[in-house]
């Protein structure tokens, strides 16, 4: 089992149902070609760094699932580029780091290593990326949360020193 | 009795001293670097829009590597500039 993660930008031109429509289908294509969805993204309406087919403005999607093999991933990508609401994708293979930051990142705390790491370097500047809100689906699993982040914290910092 | 304080300088003897260059990756036990996060990545940029050479961030090359490619992949998802001019 590999994870993968497909990010694409949909037209902001869209009606908010349209948007949530195309997010569906590919989230449905994805689910038809046998993977398994981990966790949807929706990181909203963004400003492009330079104009795509004219528009300065995208509404950011990111998928991320669970395959055996990535044959999974040529048809999804084939519909995605036939499709001309879509302004850009990329999807990519992550590794076990990456799939453990994602999941950190569900839960809330890579939020304050990332302030704690930026002080130093410049003045922070305030993230767009809603992240504070998923602390609260883990509601059942609140008490053991915290020993699992301290424990990790520490296997890190050992690892590396 | 003429303790370190009351030794003067004409100049500020600390001034030439370089700080030593360390890998953040590294000391921090930062293993993924996210591509959605521009704001973190501009960090490795300078105003153009341009990837800062290791000597100057002081990352080892295993995480150079991984920054330049999240930068990429940030680029090619618009969340970076290619070119730009005031970047910061």
């Amino acid at each position: 089992m590999r994870h993968y993660e497909l990010t694409f930008i949909v037209d902001p031109v869209l009606s908010n149902e349209e948007t949530q429509v195309i997010s569906k289908t590919y989230q449905d294509l994805v689910k038809k070609q046998g993977c398994q969805i981990v966790h949807i993204d929706d990181m909203g309406l963004r400003q492009l760094a330079y104009p795509l087919n004219k528009r300065n403005s995208g509404i950011y999607y990111s998928i991320e699932f669970t395959s055996e093999n990535g044959e999974a991933i040529a048809p999804v990508e084939l519909s995605l580029r036939r499709d001309e609401r879509i302004m850009r994708y990329l999807t990519i293979a992550l590794d076990k780091f990456g799939a453990k930051y994602n999941e950190d990142k569900r839960n809330g705390l890579i939020r304050k290593s990332q302030k704690l790491k930026r002080k130093p370097s410049k003045d922070g500047m305030p993230l767009p990326v809603p992240t504070p809100t998923p602390t609260a689906p883990p509601v059942a699993a609140s008490s053991p949360k915290p020993v699992e982040v301290a424990s990790g914290g520490e296997d890190v910092v050992s690892d590396e020193v | 009795m003429a303790s370190q304080e009351d030794i003067k300088f004409l100049s500020n003897p600390n001034i030439g001293k370089q700080r030593k260059k360390y890998c953040r990756f590294k000391k921090f036990g930062i293993r993924h670097i996210d591509y959605k996060d521009p704001d973190f990545l501009a960090q490795f940029l300078n105003e153009q829009g341009k990837i800062l050479p290791r000597r100057i961030t002081g990352n080892s090359l295993k995480y150079q590597r991984k920054v330049s490619e999240a930068i990429k992949r940030a680029r090619h998802l618009a969340l970076l500039p290619y070119v730009t001019d005031l970047l910061k």
